[in-house]
């Protein structure tokens, strides 16, 4: 199916594309169609920069367990980092 | 009969979509002097990807003018179309009546091509079945095909917010015979769903025919995707060329 569903949230940080590193302002995040990936629905993930047109995109199309696995390396590294480094 | 050569001219080309904007469009005409039927092609939610080309140029093939307008054009006319669905998802998709616009623009260039019969059809994948069953309703063409277009029929579960509206309320505004294609696996739309649109079109005394296959679920269709079914897709293609000679081919007096 087309889930239709997106979500997105304001980010700061900087992500690299084909034309070299660009500061990201926005995530889109959607469980859907890949484009590209061999899964019938992968979680999706795009990090744009809306002024700089829609080619400044990182994407990446991950199984569901994958993005899980994301979340979970996500959570761990920043709980690592500890007290003293996070804002 | 004589034997088809499946020549065919096939280029982007310019389109006038919803409220006079440009649009381009991927065109595939066959060789000789027609008169051809034509066929919009609705491309699928990930965009206007090159699987979605070659189903227009399969049209071509077979003795249709074809044109996939780009719905994603405004978001990224110069981007890679899966930079522009992307940026058409984040914002928020493409809204009905820009839709039906965008179509109705490639309908006008497909009737006036020279070696036009004057019969269109249009035909929709996905989130692009919705939008031929959406257009069948909106606009004057000669057949639709929808192929396991979610959320026509049903409502979405709980907690799910949808930005689209099922269209089965508007099922006596359908101006045209409509085949259907679904997966028996399929949820979206699930068998249940498919069958309320169904008894819609019985009860609008609408044409339609519905095909639903086994072990066939969402995007059976797609040759490069995992959900490929091509039992389900064979007979799918027969059906869809079928049901367009019947309706898009005058019958000689």
């Amino acid at each position: 199916m087309c889930s239709y569903v997106t979500v997105t949230a304001d980010v700061a940080g900087s992500a690299k594309g084909p034309d070299g590193w660009f500061s990201t302002t926005s995530v889109a995040v959607y469980f859907d169609h890949p484009y590209h990936a061999a899964y019938d629905h992968t979680l999706n993930i795009d990090f744009t920069d809306a002024s700089r047109g829609p080619s400044a995109r990182v994407a990446v199309e991950l199984s569901a367990e994958s993005a899980r696995e994301l979340i979970r390396c996500m959570e761990t590294a920043l709980e690592a980092a500890g007290a003293a480094v996070l804002p | 009969m004589t034997l088809r050569d499946e020549a065919m001219s096939a280029a982007n080309v310019m389109l006038v979509g919803h409220q006079g904007d440009a649009i381009n469009g991927y065109q595939a005409t066959p060789t000789g002097a027609g008169p051809f039927p034509g066929v919009v092609v609705i491309h699928h939610m990930p965009g206007w990807d090159s699987a979605t080309k070659e189903i227009t140029r399969n049209f071509a093939a077979h003795g249709y003018n074809a044109i996939c307008p780009n719905l994603y054009y405004r978001e990224g006319p110069e981007d890679d179309p899966d930079d522009a669905a992307a940026r058409a998802r984040a914002n928020g998709g493409v809204p009905d009546d820009r839709l039906v616009g965008d179509v109705s623009g490639a309908i006008a260039a497909l009737r006036v091509l020279p070696t036009s019969n004057g019969k269109v059809g249009v035909i929709g994948y996905c989130s692009g079945g919705r939008q031929s069953f959406l257009v069948a309703i909106s606009l004057p063409v000669d057949a639709a095909v929808d192929c396991y277009g979610a959320f026509v029929s049903g409502s979405a579960p709980e907690g799910f917010p949808l930005k689209v509206t099922p269209l089965i309320d508007r099922t006596e505004s359908l101006g045209c015979p409509l085949l259907g294609l679904f997966g028996l696996e399929d949820q979206f739309p699930s068998p249940e769903q498919v069958d309320e649109l169904e008894q819609a079109l019985i009860a609008h005394g609408k044409t339609y025919e519905f095909h639903r296959y086994e072990n066939a679920g969402h995007a059976f269709f797609s040759p490069n995707r995992t959900s490929f079914r091509p039992e389900a897709a064979l007979d799918g293609w027969q059906r869809i060329f079928s049901w367009f000679e019947t309706y898009l081919t005058p019958s000689e007096a």
